[in-house]
């Protein structure tokens, strides 16, 4: 089967171009998280989305909006992390840990309960991007919009709280505001992402585009910019790959992940970017 | 009469519980160079993230620029310098060019060339911040204070990791600023010795207001000749002197 051939298929075309955007987002997102040592949350809002899920399982909402469903739980658990966050008794990792624990153990007491859809829920720990619904494309489709607009209009507030969040404050930018908008939006790139890579591989999605971008050394939109291009190409490549060697498409965009990351440090170890 | 830039009135702010300063007060005037000093924990840096909004005191009031800090929104008025950029890592990518226009709303090409220019910079303007060494990235973070050309300046423990040549250009360029434009400027130091050649009044805190005042009162003071013995207050004094003669 050749290429052209696995893009006629519409679940492959609706797979690819949700992939793109949720690799955007959650890649444009991971820059300033990285930036800012945040970059366990993706893990963290990952094992929510993981609690979430099952929550409203339990209550039996239609698989097909389950991601929709997950959302204000994920949302609010975001707002958590980063309450904790700055509270002076507990350090960033430490209020991330939290969260996280709390989701992942009501979702397995939850799973424990009902019996009857462990399977469901375990298969978002590895996520298949070839089962996105039209409303998920829908949804990444607005949160794409969202974030882009976001980060646009909130451009100079975003770079100066990255740099320096004290420092930002002392030039009158509204730092809570900001910080609250950049978790919520994590939150929801969270539950997409656990679609495409599943709970156990959200953060990479967050993390690696960032840090491979980071690698060319370039001003701070040029490295957004690269980010996002690396994550989009990963999804592309991994879905292909692991549509033709039927492969977990999750597993397969990491690793692609990974793999640019290598690539861009090596060739930079051999040859030095000049100065 | 000189309107009054900044009014602290008993403030105080807890860490958890601890006093980390008890009952502030005092007063900056336009075009005063203020430095506050005292040993580590002390409370220097504490009360200035309170002037500057980064702390909510438990108790008493601020005012700058005459208005009550929860009002005050003219925050390109003040240019702050903090003791060290906590979260600078050596990958972030910001050029020289975007950390000194960090915060601004319109981009000012001029100010921006005569802020680099000023500060020596001008050749690093596209180089990213993690790559200079630490003289230059507080010289960048330095400009960035300097850009909006604001009328308080506020430096936190500035030359810390400076080397002395570049450490007494910062200094020589921030006593410029407050007599050639009436910069208002509060220097925030432990080394008293600078404060004495370069401030004309100094806030000296331990938690607590010890001392507050012009150098000539502090100089005369026999409280703070027994405070601190006589021979320190003396090489404090005999700095001041030495400057005022040869300004």
């Amino acid at each position: 089967m050749g290429l052209v051939d696995i893009l006629n298929y519409e679940f492959v075309q609706r797979a690819i171009l949700a992939g793109m955007l949720i690799a955007a987002i959650s890649s444009i997102l991971g820059v300033f998280l990285v930036l800012r040592r945040f970059s366990l949350i993706g893990d963290g809002l990952a094992h929510i989305t993981f609690g979430s899920v099952a929550v409203v399982m339990l209550i039996g909402v239609s698989p097909a909006y389950i991601t929709l469903a997950a959302l204000p739980l994920v949302m609010l658990s975001s707002l958590a992390i980063l309450k904790l966050t700055h509270s002076r008794r507990i350090h960033g990792d430490a209020a991330i840990g939290i969260v996280s624990s709390l989701g992942i153990a009501t979702g397995i007491i939850l799973a424990g309960l009902s019996g009857g859809y462990n399977l469901d829920l375990f298969s978002y720990l590895f996520g298949n991007i070839l089962t996105v619904t039209q409303t998920e494309l829908w949804l990444s489709f607005i949160v794409f919009l969202t974030t882009v607009a976001t980060v646009v209009i909130f451009y100079n507030d975003f770079f100066a709280i990255t740099f320096d969040e004290e420092l930002a404050q002392t030039m009158g930018i509204k730092t809570k505001r900001i910080n609250v908008l950049l978790f919520l939006l994590t939150a929801v790139a969270a539950v997409l992402a656990m679609k495409v890579a599943g709970i156990m591989l959200v953060s990479a999605m967050l993390i690696l585009p960032p840090l491979t971008a980071l690698q060319l050394s370039m001003n701070f939109k040029k490295t957004i910019i690269a980010a996002a291009c690396f994550s989009i190409l990963s999804v592309i490549c991994g879905i292909v790959l692991a549509f033709l060697l039927n492969l977990p498409a999750g597993g397969t965009i990491v690793i692609f992940n990974i793999g640019f990351l290598l690539l861009i440090s090596g060739a930079k170890k051999i040859w030095p970017l000049p100065r | 009469m000189p309107m009054n830039v900044i009014n602290v009135d008993n403030l105080t702010f807890c860490y958890n519980g601890l006093e980390a300063i008890s009952n502030i007060s005092f007063t900056v005037k336009r075009g005063d160079y203020l430095g506050v000093a005292g040993p580590n924990g002390s409370g220097k840096s504490t009360l200035i993230k309170n002037i500057l909004g980064i702390l909510k005191p438990q108790k008493g009031n601020i005012n700058i620029f005459g208005q009550p800090l929860i009002f005050f929104h003219q925050w390109d008025r003040i240019g702050y310098l903090p003791q060290r950029i906590s979260s600078l890592n050596n990958h972030f990518p910001g050029t020289v060019e975007e950390i000194v226009q960090l915060g601004m709303k319109k981009r000012n090409a001029i100010a921006l060339k005569r802020t680099l220019e000023m500060m020596g910079i001008a050749h690093l303007a596209n180089r990213l911040i993690g790559e200079l060494s630490y003289g230059e990235q507080q010289r960048t973070i330095l400009a960035r204070a300097l850009i909006s050309q604001p009328d308080l300046l506020i430096f936190d423990e500035p030359t810390t990791a400076l080397d002395p040549e570049t450490r007494e250009i910062f200094y020589s360029l921030t006593s410029e600023m407050n007599r050639t434009y009436d910069t208002t400027i509060i220097l925030v130091t432990h080394d008293t010795g600078i404060i004495g050649k370069y401030a004309r009044n100094l806030l000296y805190l331990d938690k607590k207001v010890i001392f507050y005042g012009t150098f000539e009162d502090f100089c005369t003071s026999p409280d703070m000749a027994g405070f601190f013995g006589s021979t320190s207050q003396h090489m404090i004094c005999h700095q001041h002197d030495k400057t005022e003669n040869n300004v």
